[in-house]
C-alpha cells in the first residue's frame, strides 16, 4: 500500500529533482571533505554550511507550498513551526552541554543558572536524549498545528482571516519565547552548541553529514509531498482550494483534509528548522517573527505555487540573491525583495517553474489539439450518418 | 399543519413548518412540503420565494429556526452537516454550475463516485477496473465521453451544467435536488437536459427548481409554487399556471 503509494507520486520532474538532491547529498561533502583546501574543486566549509541552509529554507518554502498552492491555505505564519522544530533541535544541543557551559554546572544550561534557577523546569526533561529531540522535532510543530487547525477549521474561517490569525499566532509565540520565564533562554535564546550525538557540531566533518541530511529529508519530504498530491486525496485538496462547498456538497468532511494537510505540512516545517539549527549555532526568539513567514511566502510565489519543485528553486534563488545583495547593497535588500513580490505577482502569477511548465504544455498542445479535432469532427459526422 | 404527519413515514423527504429568517427578513415562512420516493417534483417561485434557501436547509447549509426538516421519513437532517447529508444521499446541483476546474472531466467525476470519503481511505485509493466502468458509464449519459481528458475550466456552460449532473449520478443519491438546471442553455440543450433528468428520475427522486416554464411543461411532473416563503399552489402544470395567485404572484397577468 505504502509503496505503491510512493511509486505513485514519481514522475518525471519529480525523479529528477530527488535524484538531483540525493547526488548532491553526496558530491559536496566529498567535494568539501576529501580534496585539500588548496585544490580548485574543494568547496569551503562555509559555502557549504551556507547551502545546506538555503536547503532548510527550502524544506520550508515545500511545507508551505503543500497546504497553500495544493490546499489554499495561505498560512503567514509557517515560521512558527520552523522555530519550534529548532527549538526541539536546539533544547538537546543545550543538554549536551553538560558542564562544559561557562557556569560549569553539569545539568542547567547557562542560561538558568544565570536567572538562578535551581531545578530543570519540566518541559526541559528527555532532551538529553537524542530520540527524545527528534520526536519532539515532529510531535511539537504537529501538536500546536493540529490545536490551531482543530479550531480554525471547523469554524470554517477561511481566506484573509486565516492568514491573519496564523500571522498573529507566529507574532504571539516570538513575544512569549521573549520572555525570560518561558524557559527557552529569552532574548538570546539557545546558542554555544557543543556537540550533536558525540561529534562536534563545528568539525568539517559534522558540518558535511548536516548538509548531506539536509538534502536526504528534502528528498524525502518531496517525495511525501508529492505522493499526497498525486493520490486522490490530493485531488480532494485541490478541489477545496477551487471550490470548497462543491467538496463539502460531495460528502468529503472539508476540514479533516486541511487538519491534515496542515499538520504534515507543520511537521516538515520543523524538520527544516531542527536541521537548520545545528548549521547555524542558533535559535532565537526572532525565528518566529512575522516577517519571516511572509517571506516564504515570498520564494513560494517566486517559484511557482502548487508545483511542488517551484518553492524549491525559489528559495534558494531568492536566499542566494538576498546573501550576494546584502554583501555589495545591504541596505537596499529589503526594496529589492518587496519590487520581486511585486514583479512576480504582475509578471509571472505562476512563478518561475508554472510559468515555464504552461510554456512548454502550450507547445506541446498545438500539434496534439489539432490531432484531436480532426478526431472529433470525425466521431461527430460518423455519428450523423447514423 | 397536523395533517401532514401522516405523509411522513413514507416520505423520502419531509418538511414540516420549516421558518427561517436572516435579519428579520423572513425567508421561509412555515414551509410544508412533501417528496415520495421515485418522484419527480418541479418548484417554481418568483426571485426571493425561497427556492435556494429550502435548498440549504435540506442539505444543512443553514439550519431552520423552527420546524422539521426529515430524510427517509426517520433521519432529523437538522442535526446533521453537509458532509453527513451528502454521504446519506441527498445530492445538490448549484445554480451557477460548479465543478473542479482545474480537475480533469474524469477526476472530476471519480472525486464525486460514491467511494471512501475519508483523509485515509483517499490516500491511498486505487481507481479499480468497477469504477472506471461506473465513470466510463456516468461519461456516457451526461455526453461527455469525448471530452474526459479536458480540464473542467475549458467546457463550456452547458457541458459544465452536465458534468455537474454527472457528478450527482456518480454520488449515486436516493434525492437530488437541481437548481436551475437549464439557465443560460441554449434551447436544444434545454430540451436535452430535461430528457437526461427524466431518465435519472426513473431511478431516484429529483427536485428541480426552475424559471423556464417551457422547460417545466417538457418535464410534465407535479408543479410546487412558492412564494414568500410558503406553498402557494402544488399540482399538474396546467393546475399550478390557472391558479389566480400564482397568476397574480408570480406569471403575472
Amino acid at each position: 500500500m505504502i509503496t505503491s503509494f510512493l511509486l505513485k507520486s514519481l514522475d518525471r520532474r519529480i525523479s529528477i529533482a530527488i535524484l538531483v538532491l540525493l547526488a548532491i547529498a553526496v558530491l559536496v561533502p566529498v567535494l568539501n571533505l576529501a580534496f585539500p583546501k588548496a585544490s580548485a574543486l574543494h568547496m569551503p566549509t562555509y559555502v557549504m554550511q551556507l547551502f545546506g541552509k538555503y536547503l532548510n529554507y527550502a524544506l520550508l518554502a515545500l511545507a508551505l507550498d503543500l497546504v497553500w498552492g495544493f490546499c489554499g491555505i495561505l498560512s503567514l505564519g509557517h515560521g512558527a513551526f520552523f522555530a519550534l522544530g529548532g527549538y526541539a533541535m536546539g533544547m538537546y544541543l543545550m543538554r549536551q552541554i553538560g558542564s562544559r557551559g561557562s557556569y560549569g554546572d553539569p545539568v542547567l544550561p547557562d542560561f538558568m543558572v544565570f536567572l538562578n534557577w535551581k531545578t530543570l523546569p519540566w518541559f526541559w526533561h528527555g532532551f538529553d536524549m537524542f530520540w527524545f529531540a527528534m520526536v519532539m522535532v515532529f510531535v511539537a510543530p504537529g501538536v500546536l498545528a493540529f490545536i490551531f487547525g482543530w479550531f480554525a477549521f471547523r469554524s470554517r474561517v477561511n481566506g484573509v482571516y486565516l492568514s491573519i490569525i496564523t500571522q498573529a499566532m507566529t507574532y504571539a509565540l516570538m513575544l512569549a519565547f521573549f520572555r525570560n520565564d518561558m524557559g527557552f533562554g529569552g532574548n538570546n535564546g539557545l546558542t554555544d552548541f557543543k556537540d550533536i550525538i558525540g561529534f562536534e557540531v563545528q568539525a568539517d566533518s559534522t558540518r558535511a553529514v548536516l548538509f548531506a541530511a539536509s538534502a536526504i529529508a528534502l528528498a524525502l519530504s518531496l517525495l511525501i509531498a508529492s505522493g499526497i498530491v498525486r493520490s486522490k486525496a490530493g485531488k480532494v485538496l485541490v478541489g477545496i482550494r477551487d471550490a470548497e462547498s462543491r467538496t463539502r456538497f460531495l460528502g468529503y468532511r472539508v476540514e479533516n483534509y486541511k487538519l491534515f494537510t496542515f499538520v504534515v505540512s507543520a511537521m516538515m516545517a520543523g524538520v527544516a528548522g531542527a536541521l537548520y539549527v545545528p548549521q547555524v549555532g542558533i535559535i532565537n526568539p526572532g525565528e518566529f517573527a512575522p516577517g519571516n513567514s511572509i517571506e516564504v511566502v515570498i520564494w513560494t510565489a517566486v517559484g511557482g505555487r502548487g508545483t511542488l519543485i517551484g518553492p524549491i528553486l525559489g528559495a534558494i534563488l531568492v536566499n542566494g540573491g538576498k546573501t550576494i545583495f546584502t554583501g555589495i547593497w545591504p541596505e537596499f535588500w529589503l526594496f529589492a525583495l518587496g519590487a520581486l513580490f511585486v514583479a512576480v505577482t504582475l509578471f509571472l502569477p505562476k512563478g518561475i517553474v508554472g510559468t515555464v511548465a504552461e510554456f512548454m504544455a502550450k507547445r506541446k498542445a498545438k500539434p496534439a489539439a489539432a490531432q484531436k479535432t480532426a478526431e472529433a469532427t470525425g466521431a461527430e459526422q460518423a455519428e450523423a450518418a447514423q | 399543519m397536523s395533517d401532514m404527519k401522516t405523509y411522513k413515514p413514507n416520505s423520502l423527504l419531509y418538511l414540516d413548518g420549516v421558518s427561517v429568517s436572516f435579519d428579520g427578513f423572513k425567508a421561509l415562512n412555515s414551509l410544508s412540503f412533501v417528496v415520495e420516493p421515485g418522484e419527480l417534483r418541479a418548484i417554481i417561485g418568483p426571485n426571493g420565494a425561497g427556492k435556494t434557501t429550502m435548498m440549504d436547509i435540506i442539505t444543512g447549509k443553514t439550519r431552520p429556526d423552527s420546524g422539521e426538516v426529515f430524510f427517509n421519513g426517520t433521519v432529523d437532517l437538522t442535526t446533521k452537516d453537509e458532509a453527513d447529508i451528502a454521504q446519506l444521499g441527498i445530492g445538490r446541483k448549484f445554480q451557477k454550475p460548479t465543478v473542479f476546474e482545474s480537475h480533469t472531466v474524469w477526476d472530476n467525476l471519480e472525486l464525486a463516485l460514491n467511494r471512501k470519503r475519508g483523509v485515509f481511505g483517499t490516500l491511498f485509493y486505487k481507481l479499480s477496473g468497477e469504477d472506471k466502468d461506473r465513470i466510463e458509464e456516468i461519461l456516457a449519459t451526461v455526453r461527455l465521453t469525448h471530452r474526459k481528458d479536458d480540464l473542467g475550466a475549458n467546457l463550456s456552460h452547458g457541458q459544465k451544467q452536465w458534468l455537474e449532473i454527472g457528478m450527482l449520478l456518480a454520488q449515486e443519491p436516493k434525492l437530488l435536488l437541481v437548481d436551475e438546471p437549464v439557465a443560460g442553455m441554449t434551447d436544444a440543450e434545454t430540451s436535452e437536459t430535461a430528457i437526461l433528468l427524466r431518465e435519472i428520475a426513473k431511478t431516484r427522486s429529483v427536485v428541480v427548481v426552475e424559471h423556464d416554464m417551457g422547460f417545466i411543461r417538457d418535464l410534465g411532473v407535479k408543479v410546487t409554487c412558492l412564494a414568500e416563503g410558503s406553498v402557494l399552489a402544488e399540482g399538474s402544470i396546467d393546475f399550478v399556471s390557472n391558479d389566480p395567485k400564482v397568476i397574480e404572484n408570480y406569471l403575472g397577468r
